[in-house]
């Protein structure tokens, strides 16, 4: 558990943050720049003091101004990701990642150094120094430098942010194999929503300095506080399911979701794995009676939960599906053709190819304890 | 011009000694003060900012004068020295190294300063991230990062320790093969009647040395940063 409950003033400025998430799992610190998510990592590593408040991880304090305890930074077991990723220019590739894994001697190895290089496929790169490396590699040498810290949390400040979008897809799955097979909680700032889709297991909102709402990543994909800071299009429910079926080609899944099921366009992945998709609200059209003869591979039935007026003449409507709960937009003139009022009977109709689907192995693997 | 006399050769052995020995006394000494201006914060500071400049624009002799009145035999300073550890400074080749050493501190200084000034935190806030404290930060991280500064510093000093006058002469007087360095030895020439010949060729040697003393320094200046990859 990371409890944290931090108050910083500054010109023109106040953070005044507080939030709880379960650990392990990831944890996204998601909002616009300037909202001040960097400003509360820094806070949490304790690179800056806060005016007030407090830092728990697992029951320990870290940080706690009544209490006078402010642990220092070295001494946090706190490894840091930086945006602009700080490798040390002096030293090789194997210099850096030696560095904290050297300072951590008098903890017990749970990762070991062969291990990253591993993980990372950083073997190529020992030798080269970090003016030498492109930036996606520079990145995962810094990922590795800070996981041989045997950090027991991860932070990481947008560490895709600097990257183009090929770089970025050449470090994604490397964050993913850290998530699936370490079990050290990590903190992950980013204003990418796909990023945040991809990795997060709980997501804490950040606006202005201020913690919006902060949930698992699928009731927070519900909330209208994620409609606020989000762009209209992006917004649709989250949700986990597992793989039942796949067809022959290997291109499209069937996912077992509340008690229907669900055909998504997903490349290759293994019967039994947790896959999370995002029905985008603006792609689900709603029927209020079956409907025959349609190229829609899914419906899915469920009851109306509630309506809410959005801008632009349209509506958001809430529909539980046996459980999981989808996000559909309708103009206003649909619903009042259609009369729709919760607790309604509809019919939830998605194309298999309009998901946002990912392979999501949550600890699906074989975690290590750490 | 004739083969190299004794006296030249000693005078620029002379030299070589009193600038290597300047550097290695100052050079310590120049890391913690620059270190001091550039990150301390303490009332005074600009005072004591100005006072480590002041031999960069205070005549050398008055520096060499102060050194007496401070160091000389019958000194405070100096007499506690001689009688506790027997180190005499005026008039000896140690003396002319610490003449040498203060005329040429603010300039070692002032490279390293802004080495220090260029070196990025952020790089120290990630080390600490990684468990290294405030001693095993500077000798890991912030030392390496400033070497340059440090190279182009030590150099420089050397080189210009090369050549000091006036500071030496009034504080080490001009003995030859004990204080007569290449610039005392040049003086020297040129008084006498037919020391022309000798103060040309000791000019030339002098600037040859300097020349020398300032493409080395850029060189290992430039190999360091690209050791840095800069």
């Amino acid at each position: 558990m990371l409890r944290v409950s931090l108050l910083k003033r500054r010109q023109e400025f106040t953070l005044a943050a507080s939030f709880t998430a379960p650990t392990p799992g990831v944890i996204a610190l998601f909002g616009r720049s300037g909202s001040g998510k960097t400003t509360l990592i820094d806070m949490i590593a304790g690179l800056l003091p806060p005016d007030e408040g407090e830092v728990q991880l697992g029951g320990t304090a870290l940080t706690d101004t009544r209490r006078g305890i402010a642990v220092a930074p070295e001494r946090r077991r706190i490894g840091y990701v930086f945006q602009d990723s700080r490798l040390f220019p002096h030293l090789t590739a194997a210099g850096n990642l030696r560095y904290g894994e050297k300072r951590a001697r008098s903890i017990p190895h749970s990762i070991r150094f062969e291990e990253v290089v591993e993980l990372l496929g950083l073997a190529s790169l020992l030798h080269r120094r970090p003016h030498e490396l492109s930036g996606g590699e520079r990145q995962r040498v810094a990922l590795g430098r800070a996981l041989l810290s045997q950090p027991q949390l991860l932070l990481l400040d947008e560490p895709l942010a600097s990257l183009d979008v090929a770089r970025r897809e050449e470090v994604l799955p490397y964050l993913e194999t850290l998530r699936d097979w370490l079990s050290i909680p990590m903190v992950y700032v980013s204003h990418q929503f796909e990023e945040v889709l991809r990795l997060a297991t709980y997501i804490v909102l950040l606006e202005e300095g201020r913690v919006l709402t902060a949930a698992t990543v699928g009731e927070l994909s519900l909330r209208p506080e994620l409609r606020s800071v989000l762009a209209p299009d992006l917004v649709g429910a989250v949700l986990d399911g597992l793989v039942t079926g796949v067809d022959a080609a290997g291109d499209t899944a069937e996912l077992a979701i509340g008690s229907g099921k669900l055909q998504v366009s997903l490349k290759d992945v293994p019967l039994g794995a947790r896959v999370r998709v995002q029905l985008l609200a603006r792609d689900i059209i709603l029927a209020t009676q079956p409907i025959q003869n349609l190229s829609v591979r899914n419906a899915l039935l469920g009851t109306v939960t509630e309506i809410t007026p959005e801008m632009h003449a349209s509506v958001l409507v809430k529909v539980d599906v046996g459980g999981p709960i989808v996000l559909a937009r309708i103009t206003e003139a649909a619903r009042q053709a259609l009369r729709l009022a919760p607790g309604d009977a509809v019919w939830a109709l998605v194309k298999a190819v309009s998901t946002r689907g990912h392979a999501f192995r949550l600890f699906g693997a074989p975690a290590r304890r750490v | 011009m004739g083969p190299v006399s004794s006296a030249e050769l000693d005078a620029l052995r002379l030299s070589l000694e009193v600038a290597t020995r300047s550097v290695a006394f100052s050079l310590p000494l120049a890391v913690l003060v620059a270190w001091i201006l550039t990150r301390a914060r303490f009332p005074g500071r600009m005072l004591f900012d100005a006072f480590v400049h002041l031999p960069l624009v205070l005549p050398p002799v008055a520096i060499g004068y102060v050194l007496l009145l401070l160091l000389g035999a019958r000194a405070p300073l100096g007499g506690w020295l001689h009688a506790h550890f027997g180190i005499q400074l005026p008039f000896t080749t140690a003396g002319a190294a610490l003449a040498t050493a203060v005329m040429t501190f603010p300039l070692m200084v002032r490279a390293i300063r802004l080495s220090l000034e260029n070196v990025d935190r952020g790089l120290e806030a990630a080390a600490r991230t990684l468990g290294a404290r405030a001693w095993d930060r500077f000798f890991t991280i912030t030392l390496p990062l400033m070497l340059p500064g440090i190279l182009a510093g030590a150099v420089t000093a050397f080189a210009a320790g090369l050549g000091e006058f006036g500071a030496v002469i009034t504080f080490a007087a001009n003995i030859p093969g004990v204080t007569r360095t290449l610039p005392l030895a040049l003086y020297t020439a040129m008084q006498s009647p037919d020391g022309d010949p000798l103060a040309l060729r000791l000019a030339i040697l002098s600037l040859a040395l300097g020349l020398a003393g300032l493409l080395a320094a850029e060189l290992l200046v430039r190999r360091v940063r690209r050791m840095l990859g800069r």
